[in-house]
């Protein structure tokens, strides 16, 4: 069920390290950080019973509303609950600032990485990454090469997954360029905790997110195929059996689109036609929410069911526009993801505004010496891996555990990276014994179109088991609202 | 709007529309139930008040394929609860929930959440619950749902196609229903003339009426004794009366004219000849006819009609 949030659990891969738990309230001698002032005193002087009612009010809301996810193997596709905590993730305005000129940075230097391989190659040319690693990556899609796709930009919707660890410092976990979700769970939260606790937004200088979907359609309808004035934009959905089903809906009924599945259309000529009760109608942008593999059966997986026979062929003529365009997992893959501060170097001759965490590459000699050396202190996971699976834990893992991975990676080092454990901050979330500090995480969009966007905000998760890093909705991981403040 | 959209609309509409229905006809039968009946005609099969919810929905069949024996309990768990019975409430439902979720976009939240507030209450009962709760309160609730769904529809939905599929498929489903509860009560409980007038025929034509909501429209408008020739009249040709065939139609002939173009000329004209049939229709001619054979006439032609609508808009080919 990992994709409903985040694809593969990559906060499992860290260990907490209690020495440097940063706590995003408190600044650890029990006063509450400055821009968690106002929040604090709310919570002080509100009886303790309120809050309670309110949760429970918050959580009778979530389910009428209907903002479940289905996981998969449970009754065939049960629904269930994200819990949601009403502790808001609150940024100050300044690191806000910070944070939103890095995010757009690195989007930026993602597009024009993604363009580049798919055209002239420049960065491979100048050995900056080595070439297979791009050439020979699954996830690099050989169909897409020399294909110009509209304004250049291939991953419209980003979502950028970042931790903050030790003293403080923000942290890009991963890239997520191909159809990240969760920007639902962004807006519901915040409206539940508007409609709960009015009075903390009208005292306090919050910056809005609710006009995501404004920004999201405008920048689908930036991208539309050449000289269309008037582009027909829709959303694709796997359907209702899908996990996310529930964010495809909401985003096309915010945008005033047509949610579409691949039996509601049809290629013609090049062209693809929506089914309607007024006959066909054309349509120039998808915003689709269905992977590469299962978008066209006659371009990719045969047996697909989801697609739409012909779409690559239109897609390919120009005819149009698929938001994210294809062949945009090369960029987030985790071979990729060390160069990506190279790529910002390289493309926009600037320094990275945000810090990938260090990672040693194991196919390097030097990083490979240094991690059998410090097995004890990493992290190492495999390349292709996801979800948590193929890794070692050095903390954690027992010495024969260390010994018995120390083999597997001296006999293949370039399938392996390795990266320092990080702490995991935390935040203040509801449990059953009150008030208890949790590891949480941040997903912001990036939307890249005519220009970068984003709201002041994201998703934040948090891992609601004590002690925990999984914030996966499937194993107890649950949701916060974030605030970005005005001032 | 997608062609897919139009069809989960249009059932979605339906199935609220089954629910309440059936919670109607269920309400009525249990009230009867509770009349001394084997006092007044004993050992007659058509004074059973338990098989007339299964005669009038055609389910007779269905039932007795799973229960044996013809009790309040049995038809009750058939007509409420049963999962496989697609005419049951829980499933009527759910399958307006369903449809609802696979067309969000098309709906206001409102209308979702209260359809999806519906499926979740409905979820939580069970035989037991139910007969805690009154089957008389339970059957109340659902109609209540179905009022509170056509309200909410009413005072959210733009009057964009969405909403015309969406009445379409109510008084598709409303329409058939009447002609349906008209044409077993008329024979399947008046087998002979000697009982007309008499105690058993005063209630039977008093819980038809009550099933439609037509008992207090019937007293206001004649101030006189319950006759079947009233009731068809009332059930029939009344414009006024809103679950009448002439209303029903009346509606689904103006939703028609709204959504039919040049390609789909032909569904309006059909709907148009029915409309003008009511519209104009007499009482005397339906009675010289014979009801039963002016019902099943009808039946048919709605289907035709309702087959028209799925060619063209919902299903196309």
């Amino acid at each position: 069920m990992a994709q409903v949030l985040l694809k593969g659990s990559r906060l499992a891969d860290f260990t907490p390290v209690s020495r440097h738990l940063y706590d995003e309230m408190s600044s650890g001698e029990g006063a509450p950080r400055p821009h968690y002032q106002g929040f604090s005193d709310w919570l002080k002087r509100t009886p303790v019973d309120q809050i309670a009612q309110k949760r429970e009010e918050a959580e009778r809301a979530f389910h009428r509303i209907g903002i479940t996810f289905a996981v998969y193997g449970e009754n065939g596709g049960t629904e269930r609950l994200i819990p949601f905590d009403i502790v808001p993730r609150i940024i100050p305005a300044s690191e806000w600032r910070t944070l939103e000129r890095g995010l757009k940075q690195r989007v930026h230097a993602l597009n024009l990485f993604l363009d580049d391989i798919y055209h002239d190659q420049s960065i491979l040319k100048a050995g900056v990454i080595p070439s297979e690693r791009v050439l020979a990556n699954s996830q690099y899609r050989r169909e897409m090469q020399g294909m110009d796709v509209p304004g250049g930009i291939y991953a419209h919707i980003a979502g950028i997954d970042i931790v903050r660890a030790d003293e403080g410092a923000y942290y890009v976990l991963e890239d997520n360029l191909r159809v990240p979700s969760g920007v639902s769970y962004m807006l519901e939260n915040r409206r539940m905790m508007m409609r709960l606790f009015p009075e903390l937004f009208a005292t306090q200088a919050i910056k809005p997110v609710e006009h995501y979907p404004d920004l999201l359609l405008e920048n689908l309808r930036g991208v539309t195929p050449a000289g269309e004035e008037r582009p027909e934009v829709a959303v694709l959905t796997p359907g209702a059996h899908n996990s996310a089903y529930f964010e495809h809906a909401f985003l096309a009924q915010q945008m005033g689109v047509e949610l579409v599945e691949g039996q509601d259309l049809f290629v013609q000529n090049e062209t693809v036609y929506m089914r309607t009760t007024r006959g066909p109608r054309r349509v120039h942008v998808l915003y689709r929410r269905v992977d590469d593999d299962f978008l066209d059966p006659r371009a990719f997986r045969p047996d697909s069911m989801l697609g739409v026979p012909g779409l690559f062929a239109a897609y390919r003529a120009g005819r149009v526009t698929l938001a994210n365009a294809i062949g945009t997992g090369v960029a987030d893959d985790k071979s990729i993801y060390p160069f990506v501060p190279d790529m910002i170097r390289f493309y926009l001759t600037e320094e990275p505004i945000l810090n990938n965490v260090p990672t040693w590459q194991l196919s390097r000699e030097d990083d490979l010496r240094y991690c059998l050396e410090h097995l004890a202190e990493l992290v190492v996971k495999e390349v292709h891996g996801a979800g948590g699976y193929g890794m070692l834990v050095g903390p954690a893992a027992s010495v024969a555990e260390r010994e018995a991975f120390r083999g597997r990676i001296v006999a293949q080092p370039d399938k392996y990276i390795a990266q320092p454990t990080l702490s995991l901050s935390t935040c203040p979330t509801f449990t059953a014994a009150g008030l208890a500090p949790r590891h949480i995480d941040l997903r912001p969009y990036v939307l890249s179109g005519k220009s970068v966007n984003l709201v002041p905000g994201g998703l934040t998760r948090v891992a609601l088991r004590e002690g925990s890093l999984v914030v996966n909705s499937s194993q107890g991981g649950g949701t916060k609202d974030t605030w970005v403040m005005a001032h | 709007m997608l062609c897919r959209t139009a069809n989960e609309l249009y059932w979605m509409a339906r199935h609220i529309e089954r629910a309440e229905n059936t919670a109607r006809l269920l309400d009525v039968t249990y009230r009867m139930s509770l009349l001394p009946y084997e006092v007044i005609e004993p050992g007659l099969a058509w004074a059973e008040p338990w098989a007339v919810p299964l005669i009038t929905s055609g389910l007779a069949t269905a039932f007795y394929e799973r229960f044996e024996e013809l009790s309040a309990e049995n038809v009750l768990r058939f007509m409420i609860l049963d999962s496989n019975n697609p005419s049951s409430i829980y499933c009527c439902l759910r399958g307006a929930r369903e449809s609802a979720r696979s067309v969000r976009g098309a709906i206001t939240s409102e209308m979702y959440e209260d359809l999806n507030s519906a499926w979740l209450e409905m979820r939580g009962y069970d035989y037991d619950r139910i007969q805690l709760t009154g089957v008389s309160a339970f059957l109340e609730w659902v109609k209540m749902r179905s009022h509170l769904f056509r309200g909410v529809t009413f005072g959210t939905m733009l009057r964009d196609e969405a909403y015309h599929f969406n009445r379409l498929g109510t008084h598709i489903e409303r329409a058939d229903n009447t002609a349906r509860i008209l044409d077993v009560k008329y024979h399947t409980l008046l087998p002979s003339a000697a009982d007309v007038g008499g105690a058993v025929d005063y209630y039977q034509w008093s819980a038809l009426l009550r099933s439609v909501s037509g008992f207090e429209s019937y007293r206001k408008i004649y101030s006189d004794v319950i006759t079947p020739r009233r009731v068809a009249e009332l059930l029939i040709l009344r414009e006024d009366m809103p679950r009448s065939l002439h209303s029903c139609i009346h509606f689904i002939h103006d939703t028609l004219e709204v959504l039919c173009d040049e390609n789909s000329r032909e569904i309006e004209r059909a709907s148009g000849e029915l409309y003008a049939r009511l519209h104009y229709g007499k009482t005397d001619d339906i009675i010289k006819l014979g009801l039963h054979e002016y019902l099943i006439e009808f039946l048919d032609r709605i289907s035709a009609l309702g087959g028209e609508i799925n060619r063209y808009f919902l299903v196309p080919t």
